[in-house]
C-alpha cells in the first residue's frame, strides 16, 4: 500500500479548497454552467440523468481499510447508502448534492483519497492489475510505475487540456487483467536482457464508438526513460489530436490516420529532444516511491491447513473456493475475488454496510488491505489459506460469496439508462435477468469462463466490445434495442467482438444469450474449450443460425 | 496595439500583428526600434517564427476557448527548447482557473476576460505548493523536494 506524505497530503487538500472556491463562485453565479462544466469535471462531478454523479478515483486499485470506511461514510453521509465500482478502479456515488461535494471531498482527502481528473479531457486515473504485487510469476510490481504515473498525471501543466480523455493502464504479468491493449496508453512491465526494468508501451487502444486494439509504439523504454516517453506521445496529442469532432478526437484516431509508423516517428522525434531531460527518473527517486509501498510480514503458513481440510466436506465452500479463491506469491496465502454480482443485483453496487464490512473483514483477514479490480469486483489480496472457511461464512453472510467469478453471471456492466444522461437503453435490468437465468451454479460451472460484457449506448463503459459477449444498447424510434457481439476478450490477446446478426428487442435479449450459450455448449470440442476459443474456432456463422433461424 | 492585417504598420509604438502579417514582413519588423509582438495561433506550427525569435518582443498564444490546451505546449517549446526571453502572453478565453498552469508553462502575462479574475491573480497564484511535474518555471517538484530531504535526513544522522 503507498502511504500519502505531506507533500501528496498538502496537494489534495489545496486540490480541495479550490474546488469549494469553484462551486461558490458557481453558486453566487459568477462561474456560468459552461465555465463550471470543465471545472467540475475535472474533479469527477458529473451531471446524470436525476443529480450530481461523483467519480472517486482508487489509483491501481488499492485500498487501505480506513480508506474503504471512508468510501462508506461518504455513500452514508452524502449519498443513498451505496457506491458503484466501475470498469476503470473508480467508485460513482449517484445522489449527491453539489453544495456537499467539497465537504464530500475533504473527508475523503483525510484518507488520501481523491477525484482528481476522473473525468474530463485529460489523464484519467492510472489503473493496474488488481492482483499487483501478489500475483505469482509478477516480474515486479506495477504499482511503483503506477503511483508515478499518477503522480506525474496530476495536474500536469500541459496537459489538462487535451482533445480528449487519455487513459494508462499497466500490467507486469504474462495474463494481462488491467486490459491494457484497450487503453489510449498500454504498459507492459518486462525486463530487457540486461535485467532492467522497461515497459513495451502500446498505444492507441480504446473502445467506445470506433474501437481499437493498442498498437506496439515501442517494444522496450527503460523505466529511467518511461515519463519522458510518455510526455513525447502526450505533446504529439496535444499538438496534433483533433478537436473538431468529438468523435475524432481520441489518440486512436489520430494514431490510426497516421499509421502507427508516422505517429511513432513523430514521437521519437520529440523524445529525442527531451531524453535526459529533468523528466529521467533516477533509481533513488524509484527507490523512495517504493519505500513508501508497505508490504505484509508474512508468516510460514502451510499449503494445507487443518481448517481446509474440515471445510473440504462442506459442498458450498468448496464450490466458492474453487471459484474465488486463487494462487498468491507467498506459500499459505491465497488471493480472495469478492463477487460484487448477486444474483439479481446490480453488477459492481455495494451498500455501506457491505464496504465497513469488507473493511472489517480485510483488517482481520488480509493486512488492512482491498483491491478494486475492472471487472467490478473486490479482492482480499493476502488471505492465509487456513482462514478461508470462516472468511467465507463472513463474506457469505454479506452477500458478497456469490460463487460466480469469472462465470457467465459475473457481468460487466455500465450504469445504463436507468442512471446515465448519455445511454440508450438500460444496461442493469439485462444483467439482473441474466443472472437470474443463469443463477443454477452448476450449470454456470459447467458453462466455465464466460465473459458478459453490456453497455448502454456507443461509449462502451461497459466495454462490451470486448466481452466474449458483448451487448449493446441502441435506441430505434424511441425503443430499446440491442446489438450482440461475440468473441471479443479484454486480455494479452485482445479482440473485438464481431455483430452476430440484427438488433434484437430488449424483451428478447436474455433468450438470445441463452440461445448462444446453448448453441456453445453443443459446439465446443471438449469440454474444457473455452466460449471465447469455439467462438475463434468455429467464426460467428454457427451462433447467427442459432439465434436468428427460429427469430 | 493590435495592428489589424490591412492597415499599416506604425513606424514607432509597440505593436501585435498576426502571424501571417509577422511572416511576411519579418525583414521589415526587425528593423523597428519599438517592441514588435505577433499573434500565434494554436493551430500553426512554431516553424516559421523561430527564425525571428530574437527580433519579437512579444509571442501572444491563444485559448480559443479555455478547453483547448495547445498553446501550454507551445508555450513550453517557446521558453524550454527555443529559449525565448521575451513576454509570453495568454489570451483568448483565459480564467482564474488556469493561472497556474499556465505560469507553470511559462506564461508571464495574460489577458483576462473577467475583473474580477484579474483581481484574484495574486491569491489564485499562490494557492498550490506542491508540484509533481518538471517545467522550465524553476519551481521545485515534489519528487526532488523528498530526495532534498532524504538527504537532509541523511546528513543529521
Amino acid at each position: 500500500m503507498y502511504a500519502y506524505d505531506e507533500l501528496d497530503r498538502t496537494l489534495v487538500h489545496e486540490r480541495v479548497s479550490e474546488f469549494r472556491d469553484q462551486v461558490n463562485r458557481r453558486l453566487s453565479g459568477e462561474l456560468t454552467e459552461d465555465e463550471f462544466k470543465m471545472l467540475r469535471l475535472q474533479n469527477g462531478v458529473y451531471l446524470q440523468l436525476h443529480a450530481y454523479m461523483y467519480r472517486v478515483a482508487i489509483p491501481y486499485g488499492t485500498l487501505s481499510s480506513r480508506q474503504l470506511r471512508a468510501l462508506a461514510h461518504v455513500a452514508r453521509r452524502y449519498d443513498r447508502g451505496y457506491g458503484h465500482f466501475t470498469t476503470r478502479q473508480n467508485i460513482q456515488y449517484n445522489w449527491i448534492k453539489l453544495a456537499e461535494l467539497p465537504d464530500a471531498m475533504a473527508d475523503l482527502a483525510e484518507v488520501g483519497i481523491h477525484s482528481m481528473q476522473t473525468s474530463g479531457n485529460n489523464t484519467r486515473n492510472v489503473t493496474s492489475d488488481q492482483w499487483a504485487g501478489v500475483a505469482p510469476g509478477e516480474v515486479e510490481d506495477p504499482r511503483i510505475w503506477s503511483e508515478l504515473l499518477r503522480q506525474y498525471t496530476t495536474l500536469h501543466p500541459e496537459f489538462s487540456f487535451l482533445p480528449r480523455k487519455f487513459k494508462f493502464a499497466i500490467t507486469a504479468s504474462d495474463h494481462d487483467r488491467a486490459a491494457i491493449k484497450v487503453h489510449d496508453i498500454g504498459l507492459r512491465l518486462h525486463r530487457n536482457a540486461d535485467g532492467e526494468t522497461g515497459f513495451e508501451v502500446l498505444v492507441g487502444g480504446g473502445l467506445g464508438r470506433t474501437p481499437f486494439i493498442g498498437k506496439t509504439i515501442k517494444p522496450f523504454v527503460h523505466g529511467h526513460d518511461l515519463l519522458s516517453y510518455v510526455e513525447s506521445i502526450l505533446r504529439v496529442y496535444n499538438q496534433y489530436g483533433r478537436r473538431d469532432n468529438i468523435y475524432k478526437a481520441r489518440i486512436k484516431i489520430l494514431v490510426h490516420e497516421l499509421g502507427i509508423e508516422k505517429f511513432a516517428q513523430e514521437v521519437e522525434e520529440e523524445w529525442q529532444q527531451m531524453r535526459g531531460s529533468a523528466l529521467t527518473i533516477d533509481d533513488a527517486v524509484i527507490e523512495d516511491i517504493r519505500s513508501r509501498f508497505s508490504y505484509p510480514a508474512y508468516e510460514k503458513l502451510p499449503h494445507m491447513p487443518e481448517e481446509l481440510r474440515k471445510a473440504a466436506h462442506d459442498r458450498h465452500f468448496e464450490a466458492w473456493r474453487k471459484n474465488s479463491v486463487f494462487p498468491h506469491k507467498a506459500p499459505g496465502y491465497a488471493i480472495v475475488t469478492l463477487s460484487l454480482k448477486p444474483v439479481g443485483g446490480p453488477p459492481g453496487d455495494a451498500t455501506a454496510e457491505q464496504m465497513d464490512a469488507i473493511a472489517d473483514l480485510a483488517d482481520q483477514y488480509s493486512f488492512g488491505e482491498i483491491r478494486v479490480g475492472h471487472e467490478q469486483n473486490l479482492a482480499l489480496p493476502h488471505v492465509a489459506r487456513r482462514d478461508l472457511p470462516v472468511l467465507w461464512k463472513a463474506l457469505d453472510r454479506i452477500g458478497v460469496a456469490t460463487p460466480n467469478v469469472n462465470l457467465v453471471t459475473d457481468i460487466i456492466a455500465c450504469p445504463g439508462l436507468d442512471y446515465c444522461s448519455l445511454a440508450n437503453a438500460r444496461s442493469i435490468p439485462i444483467a439482473q435477468e441474466l443472472t437470474r437465468r443463469f443463477a443454477n451454479h452448476e450449470t454456470a460451472t459447467m458453462i466455465g469462463r464466460l465473459h458478459v460484457n453490456i453497455s448502454g449506448c456507443i461509449n462502451a463503459c461497459g466495454h462490451h466490445h470486448v466481452g466474449h459477449i458483448g451487448i449493446l444498447g441502441v435506441e430505434k424510434n424511441g425503443e430499446e434495442f440491442y446489438q450482440i457481439t461475440i468473441g471479443g476478450r479484454a486480455d494479452e490477446h485482445a479482440e473485438v467482438g464481431t455483430l452476430i446478426g440484427p438488433a434484437v428487442r430488449y424483451g428478447e435479449v436474455a433468450d438470445v444469450i441463452e440461445d448462444i450459450v446453448e448453441a456453445y455448449l453443443a459446439l465446443r470440442a471438449r469440454p474444457d474449450e473455452l466460449f471465447v476459443d469455439s467462438v475463434k474456432r468455429l467464426g460467428v456463422e454457427p451462433f447467427r443460425e442459432r439465434v436468428y433461424a427460429t427469430r | 496595439m493590435h495592428v489589424a492585417d490591412d492597415s499599416e504598420i506604425p513606424g514607432d509604438g509597440a505593436i501585435l500583428v498576426s502571424a501571417a502579417r509577422f511572416v511576411e514582413n519579418a525583414q521589415a519588423l526587425s528593423q523597428r526600434t519599438e517592441p514588435t509582438g505577433v499573434i500565434w495561433p494554436n493551430n500553426r506550427d512554431l516553424d516559421d517564427l523561430l527564425p525571428h525569435l530574437a527580433d519579437v518582443a512579444v509571442v501572444a498564444l491563444v485559448f480559443p476557448t479555455f478547453r483547448d490546451g495547445r498553446a501550454y505546449t507551445q508555450a513550453r517549446l517557446l521558453r524550454e527548447r527555443h529559449g525565448f526571453k521575451g513576454e509570453l502572453r495568454a489570451t483568448g478565453q483565459v480564467l482564474r482557473d488556469q493561472f497556474v498552469f499556465m505560469l507553470r508553462a511559462g506564461f508571464d502575462a495574460f489577458e483576462v476576460k473577467k475583473q474580477s479574475d484579474a483581481e484574484a491573480f495574486a491569491t489564485t497564484v499562490k494557492h498550490y505548493s506542491v508540484f509533481y511535474q518538471p517545467t522550465g518555471d524553476g519551481r521545485i517538484t515534489a519528487l526532488h523536494q523528498r530526495m532534498q530531504l532524504r538527504l537532509s535526513e541523511n546528513a543529521r544522522q
